[in-house]
């Protein structure tokens, strides 16, 4: 579960981590209100779970309220790679003397969590390990045991930061830490963390402070954080994806026209594979799961077709524990219910594969084609993608590419 | 011989006076499996079936001797259930529990290295360990397979049984079916599973059946080079799956560039492992390489 910036930072500054003041707003006029709270110059960030925003213009300096209106209202709507701008955080625009980058993240191969921390902060660190690899310190951190501050003071010293700033990088690093073991995440990273200038006369101390946030939250521990449970972006998910997660349903967004239903994960992204390999494009992935009962297969059944791209659905279940003649029952009342417009290709194995057939055979469903192996399924279910396409608009071709 | 689970295992249940946990040790019990007693906190005295349950992992440990312990329990309480078991002194743990979160899993990985090197987990979010015609723990659908010299390794459980399906199809059985599980820290990967296969006498070909996220399948990769000099045939899937999307499976997950099906498949191919495009090619390889090793 990815977090918008201005989540990440909230849920940093509860953990010690310092961040500018700010605001997150949704109208125009809020914008205005919130940086005159806050006093100008502000910076107005486009909050999107995207990369690139500064570059495609979501993110403005203001050093009025004029400017604020302004860049308020050419932000706010935007829209970024398919991303549409919902909310502006806006903070105190900062002095910023160095720039560097923090992230904690699992490291699946090591089974360790993973610091990683560079003085080449602002640029994509994915090229920082690939050109200056000596520049990125990568730190391992016993999972058990936790990071130290010695730990800490020495990635800084050793990233090379300035000799004032140790025990500050050192600070954020800690609580960086704190907020990837205590809210139970997958990723914590900052870039830039910035270093200001500091203020002559004031013993010129500088500060170390976030100045942007990547939060990913693992989905399976929000038992553990009620709290939590309402962040990400909503506003931009697939309405479809958020209908399945609110139904408990495993179903991920593609942008082909073929629905795709089975049951496991593996058994969904490899049907997936197949039919690509046939020379069609998946709309979606949906794990049914157990999907024995008649209720539960309406509903996954529905979900595929709320998307209007889809022109032909394949079915690919393998019975395991999950008998295939319940899922054929399943199949049956469900279509009785809703009597689909698209053709189905159904491909019943395993477990009472042959009765499920036969009961499929004799229910006689319009439009719903049995197919034995995945292949020839997936060859069935291109075919009458395509046929159906060229029935329909110039229009819906193009879209189903 | 086969892998992990045989005639020898003495099973104890985690979460075996649940619905879905007294149903599956039952099924398990009729397949031959040894099952020996069961835990839920609570409710020791009772028994399922014929099947003493106690109230620790302890006490089922002193009283029935397990050897190997399955888990059941719900997500928020399966890591401490599988340390616990751990504790009792059980060698073999088998998480079939989905939903673990990871943070968990990443504390159960480093306290068993640490405290308790000589117990083995398998999974969690796994389907099990079958080894035809010996044992069968987890959910594992013992029908569709026979014994014999296949030896299947898997982050995935429908994906399994569709191989195995397919190459008991073809007349050829396994010696035992693996399930390592779709979470991003499994106790075992596949790295542990094909240096107890490439030990195994009864294997004599290794199906490696992978997917998208994390490096295993890398790692699996340099192991074979090195050190496998049984035939392996993989498969992985979700090479049409989007990065950053989550796709059912905790695990599977293309970050950036890292963890596509496509790199995974290179690396497995410069070990010299034929990679099939399709379920049914990776079966019909197996086939082909186990038919050659007859003739021959």
């Amino acid at each position: 579960m990815d977090l918008l910036e201005y989540q990440g930072k909230q849920l940093f500054a509860r953990h010690g981590l310092k961040v500018s003041p700010g605001r997150a707003v949704t109208s125009v006029d809020e914008a205005v209100a919130a940086a005159a709270e806050i006093g100008y110059p502000v910076v107005l960030k486009a909050q999107v779970l995207i990369g690139g925003r500064g570059k495609a213009g979501g993110v403005k300096l203001a050093a009025d309220p004029d400017q604020a209106r302004v860049h308020a209202q050419s932000i706010l709507g935007m829209d970024i790679k398919g991303h549409t701008v919902h909310t502006l955080w806006i903070e105190r625009a900062s002095d910023i003397a160095s720039e560097y980058y923090a992230s904690v993240l699992l490291d699946r191969s090591a089974k360790q969590p993973l610091v990683l921390f560079s003085v080449e902060g602002g640029v994509d660190i994915e090229e920082v390990a690939e050109r200056t690899p000596e520049k990125l310190i990568r730190h391992h951190v016993d999972a058990l045991a936790g990071l130290s501050r010695e730990e800490a003071l020495d990635i800084a010293r050793r990233g090379g930061v300035d000799a004032d700033v140790v025990e500050g990088v050192a600070d954020a690093l800690m609580a960086l830490y704190e907020v990837w073991t205590e809210e139970d995440a997958t990723l914590t990273e900052i870039n830039p963390l910035i270093v200001t200038p500091g203020t002559a006369g004031e013993g010129g101390g500088r500060e170390v402070r976030a100045l942007d946030a990547k939060v990913s939250l693992d989905g399976n521990a929000l038992f553990r954080h009620p709290e939590n449970q309402g962040l990400s972006d909503s506003a931009n998910q697939d309405p479809i994806e958020r209908r399945a997660s609110e139904q408990g349903v495993q179903y991920v967004a593609l942008d082909g026209d073929i629905g795709v239903l089975g049951n496991g994960a593996g058994l969904v992204m490899s049907t997936l594979d197949v039919v690509a390999q046939a020379g069609g494009a998946p709309a979606n992935f949906l794990d049914a799961g157990g999907g024995s009962d008649a209720e539960k297969i309406k509903q996954a059944v529905e979900l595929i077709l709320s998307n209007d791209a889809v022109k032909a659905v394949l079915f690919n279940i393998f019975g395991g524990i999950t008998r295939c003649d319940e899922v054929a029952r399943g199949l049956i009342a469900a279509f009785e219910e809703i009597r689909p417009s698209v053709p189905f290709v159904v491909r019943l194995d395993g477990t009472n594969d042959v009765q499920g057939r036969e009961l499929l055979k004799q229910a006689d469903l319009p439009n719903v084609h049995a197919a034995r192996t995945m292949s020839e399924a997936a060859e069935q279910v291109v075919a009458l993608a395509r046929a159906g396409t060229s029935n329909g608009s110039v229009a819906a071709a193009e879209a189903g590419g | 011989m086969s892998v992990l689970v045989d005639r020898d295992t003495r099973l104890a249940v985690a979460g075996i006076t649940g619905k879905e946990g007294a149903f599956h040790t039952l099924n398990n019990r009729r397949y031959g499996t040894n099952v020996v007693g069961g835990v839920t906190p609570g409710k020791g005295g009772q028994a399922v079936e014929g099947i003493p349950v106690f109230d620790t992992w302890a006490q089922v440990a002193e009283a029935a001797a397990p050897n190997t312990a399955m888990i059941f329990v719900p997500p928020r309480f399966a890591a401490d259930s599988i340390l616990e078991a751990a504790g009792a002194g059980v060698e073999l743990v088998i998480a079939i529990t989905e939903g673990i979160p990871a943070h968990d899993e990443l504390r159960v990985y480093n306290t068993l290295v640490r405290d308790h090197p000589g117990t083995r987990l398998i999974g969690p979010n796994c389907p099990g360990v079958l080894s035809p015609g010996k044992a069968n723990v987890g959910i594992i659908p013992a029908s569709f397979f026979s014994e014999g010299n296949v030896g299947v390794v898997s982050r995935s459980g429908t994906l399994t049984y569709q191989i195995g399906n397919e190459i008991a199809q073809a007349g050829f059985g396994c010696s035992s079916i693996v399930g390592i599980g779709g979470d991003p820290v499994p106790g075992s990967s596949f790295v542990d599973v094909l240096e107890l296969f490439q030990a195994d006498e009864q294997t004599e070909l290794i199906v490696l059946s992978g997917e998208i996220g994390g490096s295993a399948e890398e790692e699996a990769a340099q192991y074979i080079a090195e050190r496998v000099s049984k035939p392996v045939v993989a498969y992985i899937a979700g090479f049409t799956a989007p990065p950053g999307k989550q796709m059912g499976h905790a695990g599977a997950i293309v970050s950036g560039s890292a963890g596509t099906a496509a790199a995974k498949a290179l690396a497995l191919e410069a070990a010299d492992v034929r990679v099939g495009r399709t379920p049914t090619e990776v079966a019909a390889i197996a086939v082909e390489i186990l038919g050659g090793a007859v003739r021959s």
